[in-house]
Order: structure tokens, then C-alpha cells, then sequence
């Protein structure tokens, strides 16, 4: 399953490996009991240098390719899914920057997101709208140079903690994205709580009160802060939530399988009854299949081909779908144990139902994904 | 102005409309065929296809209105050295 990785993403991802292991896996139950991502974590990350990993390197970032930052997603993803929403939703609005943002923006907050500095957290979601980002109503109204933001945002992940907001409301010219940072004064947040999966995200509203932001701070132009800012935002958090779910896979079968090895029932260990082999192999199948449509994604984004958006949705789709299969089958072989907080399995579980909602809910792909379909025939029957 | 340009952008866009049915200069937008995603797709392919890089300052919908558009900013695009 690694052959299709250069050695340079091998090393890599033996390095993410043993990080997971060693410094996230073995804390993930206590986050996720606290509710909360303890500030020394979200530093350790940095200071690891993953939070920058796709920034480019001129502005001091790790500079890596897709690829590499899929199989990162995919480390954390496997140790808590907290974390990874981490790495997604700051490498959502650094990629927004590097993508959209003039110069000056670029040079002001890449390095700052680069090294951690500045932790960003992406804005969108309101009481009223979810899917539907372009139903926003957060209020910007121009005010001279600067923009005066009103609105109450809502499922921000890290929201609590994060330094710097990528938020879109609706000016005079329709969707509009702006940079806002946390001690812009009229900003607060308060924690969500009792999230039933990535209990530990720091998810918040964030309220916008006459908030004054520079005009320096828009990405794009009014207008296009959905169709383009959120449009390429999301497009990266799908690949990277993707390569999370990736990663739950193989931790539901990790467990599964370790716990079928060891567990005894009816005389014999319960790794021999069928019925279990039956959800472990679904979960083996599942892993693999979610891993290649998420490395093919990877591989389509690192060579700009513009069928990676359509690779990426299918994969995240899938990986997401699959994920939650596995998590329900791994809660299913641990019996009574799965239920209860003596193993990671019901965290799995909870954190697979959210790998279901965000970044396009299961039943947008399921809508959605037809469009490449008939968008595929379309151009095959041109070229004839 | 480039006949390859315009054959290569009206083949992708073949993918979202009849093509058989649209002129250069029809406005894309209000056909109404496009997804949600079409304009990081479009924005995608020209970058991909013709090695551009569009830049925030390039993020004129007038650029990308209509086959016709879209190939003199393409053409302009490729006549200017890219900024370092």
C-alpha cells in the first residue's frame, strides 16, 4: 500500500507515524473525556513544524506536496480526529491566503500560520446556514477603508482557541471572505460542548459585534468569497478530512483486530467466528480502497490536474461512509467493552458521525457526485 | 486571439454545456448549468491547461464570462511574463 509513495513520502510517513503514536494516541481518550485540546499540543504541533507543512516554503513553510500532507491527515486522523480538524481547518485558511489573498496578505500571515504563531480557524457555518454557505448573513458593510462585520458564527471548529477567522458574510456584492483576528474588538466566542464526536475540536460560536476590520484584510474580491475563497478552502479540507477518515478506518481496525486476538467467547478466541471475520474483512476492504482514492486524489492535486476536485469528493465520500461503517463494527466486536470509555471505539464511533456531516454532508456528495458523471460522459461523447 | 485556445476551452467546457449549442460570446453564468464547484473547476483547468497561474488581481468574472473572454485573457495571460 506504500509502494505507490516516493521514499521521500515513506520517510515521511514513518515519521508521522511514530509522532501519532508516541505524542497524540496515547492522550486522545483524556482530550476527548476534558472536551478540550490542551494549548501545549496545538504548540507541539507547531513547533514540529506540521501545522506549516503545506505553506510554501517561501514563506516559511514545510512546502510539502498533497501527498504528504494526506498521509499526515491520515496519521492524526488515526490517533484524534480532533487534531487532525486541527491541521484541516488552519491549513484551510492558510491555503485561502496562499490562494487568494494580494501580497501584502500573504506576506503578513503565511509566516504567521507557517510557524504556528497564529492558529486560523475557518468562519462559515451560522445558526441558518450549513451546507448552504451562500445563505450566510453575517453582515459586512464598508466604512471608509475598513469593514464593519456583524454576525453570529456557529460549529467553528477550534473557534474557542484559534487567533485569526477567515469569515464570510454578505456586503453589497454578495459573499465576501475577510481576515479577522480574535482580539478585534465586538469579537467573542464560547464553547460548544458536549459534541457527540471531536469532542475535543474547541468547537464555538463565534459572535461579530460592529467588529472594525481593515480593508487590507480581504481575500478576493466581494463577491467571490464563496465561489472561490470557500470554494478552495473547502476543497482542501475535504481532502485532508478525507485522509482522516483514512485514518479511522485503521484504527477501528487496529482495535478490531487486536481486541478479536485476545478476546474469548464460546472457547474459543472470537477472532475465529465467522461473523466477526466477516466485519473485519469489510473494514480491511474498506481501509484499503478509502486509502488509494485518497491517494490518487493526492496525486491528481499535485499535479494541478482539475479532475482532483472531483477525486477528492469521491474520496472523502467514501472514506467518510466507510468510516462509519467501521466505527459501528468496531463498537459491535468490543460488545459491552465498546460501549463504554475503557476503549477508543466509542470515541471512533462519534467522531465517524461527524466525518458524515462536515465538509459536505454524505448526502451532498451523494447529490453531487453524479455531476462528474454526467460531466465525464459529456465530454467523451464531445471528443467522439 | 488563438483558434487552439478557444477549441481547448470550449472542449472543457463541453463537459457543463452543449457545446454544439454555445456561441463565444454567450454569458456561462446565466445559463444556469453550473455547479456549485464550477468556478474552482474553471479556474483549475485554465491554470492546468495553458501552465497560467490566476492570480487574486486576475479574479474578474469578465474574464471568465464566455468562451471569447476567457480565450483573450488566456492569450493576455500568456503574453506577459509571470510576476516573481
Amino acid at each position: 500500500m506504500t509502494g505507490a509513495l516516493s521514499a521521500q513520502q515513506a520517510q515521511s510517513l514513518k515519521e508521522f507515524r511514530d509522532f501519532a503514536d508516541l505524542r497524540i494516541a496515547p492522550h486522545a481518550d483524556s482530550w476527548h473525556r476534558a472536551q478540550r485540546t490542551p494549548p501545549e499540543v496545538v504548540r507541539l504541533l507547531a513547533d514540529e513544524g506540521l501545522l506549516g507543512l503545506p505553506v510554501p516554503s517561501r514563506y516559511g513553510g514545510g512546502g510539502c506536496d498533497a501527498v504528504t500532507l494526506g498521509l499526515l491527515a491520515g496519521e492524526l486522523g488515526r490517533a484524534c480526529s480532533s487534531v487532525r480538524s486541527l491541521l484541516t481547518v488552519h491549513t484551510m485558511v492558510a491555503h485561502a491566503v496562499a490562494r487568494w489573498g494580494d501580497r501584502a496578505l500573504k506576506e503578513t500571515w503565511l509566516p504567521r500560520l507557517a510557524s504556528g504563531e497564529t492558529i486560523g480557524a475557518l468562519a462559515v457555518s451560522e445558526p441558518g446556514a450549513g451546507s448552504d454557505a451562500s445563505a450566510v448573513t453575517t453582515r459586512l458593510v464598508r466604512d471608509g477603508d475598513d469593514w464593519i462585520v456583524d454576525g453570529h458564527k456557529k460549529w467553528i471548529t477550534y473557534g474557542q482557541s484559534a487567533d485569526l477567522f477567515l469569515v464570510v458574510g454578505q456586503s453589497d456584492q454578495g459573499p465576501t471572505a475577510l481576515l479577522v483576528e480574535r482580539d478585534t474588538p465586538g469579537l467573542r466566542t464560547e464553547l460548544i460542548e458536549d459534541l457527540v464526536g471531536i469532542r475535543a475540536s474547541m468547537t464555538a460560536h463565534v459572535y461579530l459585534e460592529r467588529c472594525r476590520v481593515p480593508g487590507a484584510q480581504l481575500l478576493a474580491r466581494p463577491g467571490l468569497g464563496v465561489s472561490h475563497v470557500v470554494g478552495a478552502a473547502l476543497d482542501l479540507g475535504r481532502y485532508t478530512v478525507g485522509w482522516g477518515c483514512v485514518g479511522i478506518l485503521d484504527a477501528c481496525l487496529e482495535a478490531s483486530v487486536d481486541y478479536a486476538s485476545q478476546r474469548e467467547q464460546f472457547g474459543s478466541l472470537i477472532k475465529e467466528h465467522q461473523l466477526v471475520r466477516r466485519m473485519i474483512t469489510g473494514m480491511y476492504t474498506d481501509a484499503r480502497a478509502a486509502r488509494l482514492l485518497a491517494l490518487e486524489a493526492g496525486r491528481l492535486r499535485d499535479e494541478g490536474d482539475p479532475g482532483a476536485l472531483a477525486a477528492t469528493s469521491t474520496a472523502k465520500h467514501f472514506a467518510a461512509t466507510a468510516a462509519g461503517r467501521a466505527a459501528l463494527d468496531a463498537v459491535q466486536i468490543h460488545g459491552a467493552n465498546g460501549c463504554g470509555s475503557d476503549y477508543p471505539v466509542q470515541r471512533y464511533l462519534g467522531d465517524s458521525r461527524v466525518m458524515e456531516v462536515i465538509e459536505g454532508s454524505t448526502q451532498l456528495h451523494q447529490v453531487g457526485l453524479a455531476e462528474y458523471a454526467f460531466q465525464e460522459r459529456a465530454l467523451r461523447r464531445s471528443i467522439r | 486571439m488563438s483558434t487552439d485556445t478557444r477549441a481547448r476551452i470550449a472542449q472543457y467546457l463541453s463537459r457543463f454545456f452543449p457545446v454544439q449549442d454555445l456561441k463565444d460570446d454567450d454569458d456561462i453564468f446565466e445559463l444556469g448549468f453550473v455547479s456549485s464547484m464550477f468556478a474552482m473547476q474553471l479556474v483549475s483547468f485554465v491554470e492546468h491547461e495553458f501552465a497560467i497561474t490566476i492570480e487574486n488581481e486576475d479574479l474578474e468574472l469578465e474574464h471568465f464570462r464566455s468562451i471569447k473572454a476567457l480565450d483573450a485573457f488566456v492569450t493576455r495571460k500568456l503574453s506577459v511574463p509571470a510576476a516573481g
